[in-house]
């Protein structure tokens, strides 16, 4: 029977790609089977579009335990037989269409990633995006999704300690909602998403199955849905129930920490439910499967085999046990007050065979299914880069001097620069007892628990930079990201990503998506941070424009002793305050893609730019530096430039600054130019006083090849001076809390 | 000393709690599951904070009738002291061992974030190491802290010395601005009568060392071990 139009739009697979099934079936698929396929060769599932492109990023490493896609996480070694799990996910088109529970399902489905590894989570970060708080919508969507973060994690009992958030109207109702979640292991407890061993038992553990969420892999994230279908789609959204998923951590992590021999995999089951965690599991452990479905624990009665295997119930996870032991791992769940239910039993075939009371419903070839047609497509530059690019920001008037301190006070009330403390301190951020650097500095730093270790983890991207130049955007990224976790002292050593794009179907789109991926992989490749694991996500449009391309930086850093760390803010009063990089000079060109060219000027145009051999050595300085105890802080210099970065160090240290008064240059680029790669340092007073830190400072940027600055002195007197700007602190501070109470 | 740590399905600081008593205090702890019956080898008993049961319903109202609430009841009222942090005093107010409930922040918002609280009241070994008037700096987490009970009660929480910590500011001044979710007189903790049952919002668990933030915290352990060994000798 030929299948119609109608149905295949429903799986989101189009007429080629089903006569491809056919042909490789052998067959018509049934309807089970169609939905399974569809939802396995989507691309949120299958990557069908950013797979050959992923493999152009690096990802071994000597650290790296796990090879990248393999697993639900990607492990780094980070010494005592201990290793972290990391990975960050999308969730954003279920935040655009119910944001408080897109949101909150977006941090359960992360945190299960790294608790399947037989990881206990540690730390979550949310990198957020969406269209201007002036637009009651956007404002919606963004109180809906901090809520729905805070209401699930906080539950969980896992700290939620950084990431960030931007607005643009290129986000507007189209929100990037990327939830990051970090575990720690002891390497030989961890555990991998496999089905091995025939007769081992599939146990399906934790919420009953019901019709939620059922085509949210297939339909929601995989293709562009105009906004009208969003009413008719909500019920595609799941709904989160952390109470459970904190019981099912606490199960796993017991099971995989006492008894890893109990069981030889561990899967959650996220998009495309039952489906797509059987079959992986299969895939990995080259087995097949059978199923059968009526032992499966169901919400709710009359349920198909076909919304069985697709539903998207949430704080669901798969335990592929041993069958000598199916009685301790039932006994543990149910000790957790947990349902455990045997749906099935591993075989040495190749197939995952789904039966219904002894009735075969579905047949599918493991092979197919996780071997989906893969699309190389053919990008074109967008036309209006040219345009954008060509800018010149000198042709603008400079800023005049008297104007220079309501400017500064403009700049750290914009949202995209004031602080976000109104977010975070509706996050946990603090529980584990393990959080030393808390939210609202470049990163966060956090013990690893029974050590004297630290890992410092940020998340960034300054979207407006991809967008201007996709491939040095893509670059800055991770050096952003990385010169955070320099900034607490860490040495930056691997990289998770997930990749906001349009649909890739558009040459435009398609282009800017490759053209990042290799900006990053250069990134990684120059400062060896190799990407362990990630998530792309596709199709985010509203109104036929896509976001501006976002490809969020996870990144993680170690610190040798914890108690060794630096923050951003000025630590003390006759700190010398020094600038390493690019010195105090800008070209105007520095201003191109800057907060304050759109802010002041409303222009989103110029031509970032990135030296990666300066980055990595700046890094090198600052690590040296701290490692010889120079330092007393140390502050990315990013959006809004050096002015918003002294006066933060000012604001979130509670310490004036008199700073140098004579700017050389074009005034608005030397207080608010972007150039990458600086940052602001404080040397120590004592090491000043006994007179050698600054000379010390300046040997090793001599010898490393990076400029070192004096700007100034940090002062008792809370007051900001720097170039014509001269303004008290707190009148700094007030405006930097702008949006305390949005 | 050794402290029972009750874990109820959904608790969270019960590994802080056992990782400032044990590792860092070096006193003997255990972490209990809610379907254990028998307190009789300890000499204290911590309820955490987390969301019990998800706090679905409300706060502490399942956990107040989980299997282990029955001895803690009779521990409570044999006089040995009990101490209910954010979640385990929403659990104390509905097992009606402490008056008053917690409802919602003022602000309708969850707050992470440090507070100063001074000590007030007293007696109750939870704080009489505490000197009156010394103010704690300590994290809250919580979205339901605002302390709520009539002015009858309120007055006669006062009257009677059970009002032992106050919102405050860093200078110990009890102002509007320096209250962090509503509660009624800046109340932030009380105690029983007899004084052995303590009930706070604020997290001591959080503030047990420099590295993460701060250790005032452990003045009230230490207070509670102090006034044991004092019992012994």
């Amino acid at each position: 029977m030929p299948v119609d139009q109608a149905a295949l739009d429903a799986v989101a697979l189009s007429r080629e790609e089903y006569d491809l099934l056919v042909q490789r079936l052998g067959r018509e698929p049934n309807e089970v089977e169609l939905g399974m396929f569809g939802s396995l060769w989507s691309e949120h599932c299958g990557y069908k579009n950013s797979k050959p492109l992923l493999r152009l990023l690096p990802s071994s490493g000597e650290r790296i335990l796990t090879k990248v896609g393999a697993e639900n996480a990607g492990a780094i070694d980070i010494g005592d037989g201990r290793c972290v799990v990391m990975k960050i996910e999308s969730h954003n088109h279920p935040s655009a269409i119910e944001p408080y529970q897109g949101a909150a399902t977006g941090v359960g489905g992360i945190v299960r990633d790294i608790f399947a590894m037989g990881a206990y989570p540690v730390a979550i970060l949310d990198s957020l995006r969406f269209g201007p708080l002036d637009n009651p919508q956007d404002r919606y969507l963004f109180h809906g999704v901090v809520a729905g973060i805070g209401g699930y994690g906080n539950c969980l009992g896992i700290p939620t300690v950084g990431g960030e958030v931007f607005f643009a109207p290129a986000y507007a109702g189209t929100p990037l909602v990327n939830a990051m979640c970090v575990g720690i292991a002891e390497i030989d407890k961890l555990l991998s998403a496999r089905a091995q061993g025939e007769g081992n038992v599939l146990l399906l553990v934790g919420a009953d199955t019901g019709r939620d969420g059922i085509h949210g892999a297939s339909g929601l994230a995989s293709r562009t849905d105009p906004e009208a279908r969003f009413e008719e789609m909500r019920p595609a959204v799941q709904v989160g129930n952390p109470f459970l998923e904190k019981l099912l951590m606490e199960a796993c992590y017991e099971l995989a920490s006492q008894h890893r021999d109990w069981v030889v995999g561990l899967q959650d089951l996220g998009a495309a439910g039952l489906t797509s965690s059987v079959v992986e599991c299969c895939a990995k452990g080259g087995s097949g499967a059978i199923l059968d479905l009526e032992n499966v624990p169901r919400r709710e009665q009359g349920m198909t085999p076909y919304e069985v295997m697709l539903s998207e119930s949430q704080e669901r996870m798969l335990v592929i046990a041993k069958k000598e032991h199916v009685a301790e791992v039932t006994a543990l769940f149910e000790r957790w007050e947990l349902h455990c239910a045997p749906i099935g039993v591993v075989t040495a075939g190749r197939d995952v065979v789904v039966r219904e009371h002894g009735v075969e419903v579905a047949r599918v070839p493991v092979d197919i299914a996780t071997d989906p047609p893969q699309y190389r497509r053919d990008g074109v530059r967008p036309a209006e880069l040219a345009e954008l690019n060509a800018f010149d920001p000198g042709t603008l008037p400079d800023l005049a001097p008297a104007d220079a301190a309501p400017a500064l006070l403009r700049m750290l009330a914009r949202p995209n620069i004031a602080s976000k403390r109104g977010v975070f301190r509706q996050y946990d951020h603090q529980v584990l007892a393990n959080t030393v650097v808390p939210p609202g500095g470049d990163a966060a730093v956090l013990r690893v628990p029974g050590t004297t270790r630290g890992i410092a983890v940020s998340t960034d991207c300054n979207a407006r930079l991809v967008y201007l130049d996709p491939y040095t955007g893509g670059a800055i990224a991770v050096a952003e990201a990385a010169r955070n976790v320099v900034c607490t002292g860490a040495a930056p050593v691997a990289v998770t990503d997930c990749l906001n794009f349009g649909n890739p179907e558009r040459p435009d789109v398609y282009y800017t998506l490759e053209q990042a991926i290799r900006g990053i992989a250069e990134a990684c490749l120059q400062l060896g941070t190799p990407v362990v694991s990630g998530n792309v996500s596709l199709y985010n449009e509203a109104g036929g424009r896509p976001v501006y391309p976002t490809p969020i930086i996870g990144m993680l850093g170690l610190l040798e002793d914890v108690s060794h760390h630096l923050r951003a803010g000025f630590e003390g009063p006759d700190c010398q305050v020094v600038l390493l990089g690019a010195g105090l000079e800008q070209p105007a060109a520095a201003l191109g893609g800057s907060e304050y060219l759109e802010a002041e000027h409303g222009r989103v145009a110029g031509m970032p730019a990135i030296d990666l051999a300066l980055e990595q050595r700046l890094h090198q300085l600052v690590l040296r530096a701290h490692a010889e105890g120079l330092l007393l802080s140390a502050h990315d210099c990013s959006e809004g430039g050096l002015a918003v970065a002294l006066a933060e160090g000012c604001i979130l240290g509670g310490w004036g600054l008199d700073g140098v008064r004579d700017l050389p240059g074009r005034l608005d680029a030397a207080l608010f130019g972007e150039a990458q790669s600086r940052i602001v340092v404080t040397i120590a007073a004592d090491v000043f006083r006994q007179g050698g830190g600054l000379a010390r400072l300046r040997d090793l940027g001599e010898e490393l090849g990076v400029p070192v600055t004096f700007l100034g002195r940090t002062t008792r007197e809370p007051r900001f001076r720097f170039g014509p700007v001269d303004l008290p602190v707190d009148e700094l501070r007030r405006a930097y809390e702008a949006l305390l109470d949005a | 000393m050794r402290f029972a740590i009750v874990r109820f399905p959904g608790t969270w600081s019960d590994r802080d709690t056992y990782h400032v008593l044990h590792d860092i205090l070096g006193q003997q702890a255990e972490i209990l599951w809610h379907r254990e019956t028998d307190l009789a080898r300890f000499d204290a008993v911590v309820l955490p904070g987390g969301f019990s049961y998800g706090d679905y319903l409300r706060c502490g109202a399942i956990a107040r009738f989980s299997p282990i609430m029955e001895a803690v009841t009779a521990f409570a009222e044999a006089g040995k002291p009990v101490i209910g942090i954010c979640n385990g005093f929403q659990v104390l107010c509905e097992s009606h061992l402490l008056p008053g409930a917690l409802v919602r922040n003022a602000s309708l918002q969850f707050r992470c974030e440090w507070v100063y609280l001074r000590r007030e009241g007293g007696p109750s070994p939870w704080v009489d190491a505490i000197p009156q008037g010394a103010v704690l700096r300590i994290p809250i987490s919580h979205g339901e802290g605002n302390y709520y009970a009539d002015p009858e009660t309120l007055d006669r929480l006062e009257a009677s010395g059970l009002v032992v910590f106050r919102y405050c500011d860093a200078a110990g001044n009890v102002t509007p601005e320096a209250n962090p979710n509503g509660s009624a007189r800046n109340i932030a903790g009380i105690i029983n009568a007899r004084g052995n049952v303590l009930g706070m919002m604020p997290h001591p668990e959080r503030a047990g060392e420099p590295l993460v933030g701060g250790d005032d915290g452990n003045r009230i352990w230490e207070s509670v071990i102090r006034s044991a060994l004092a019992a012994v000798s």
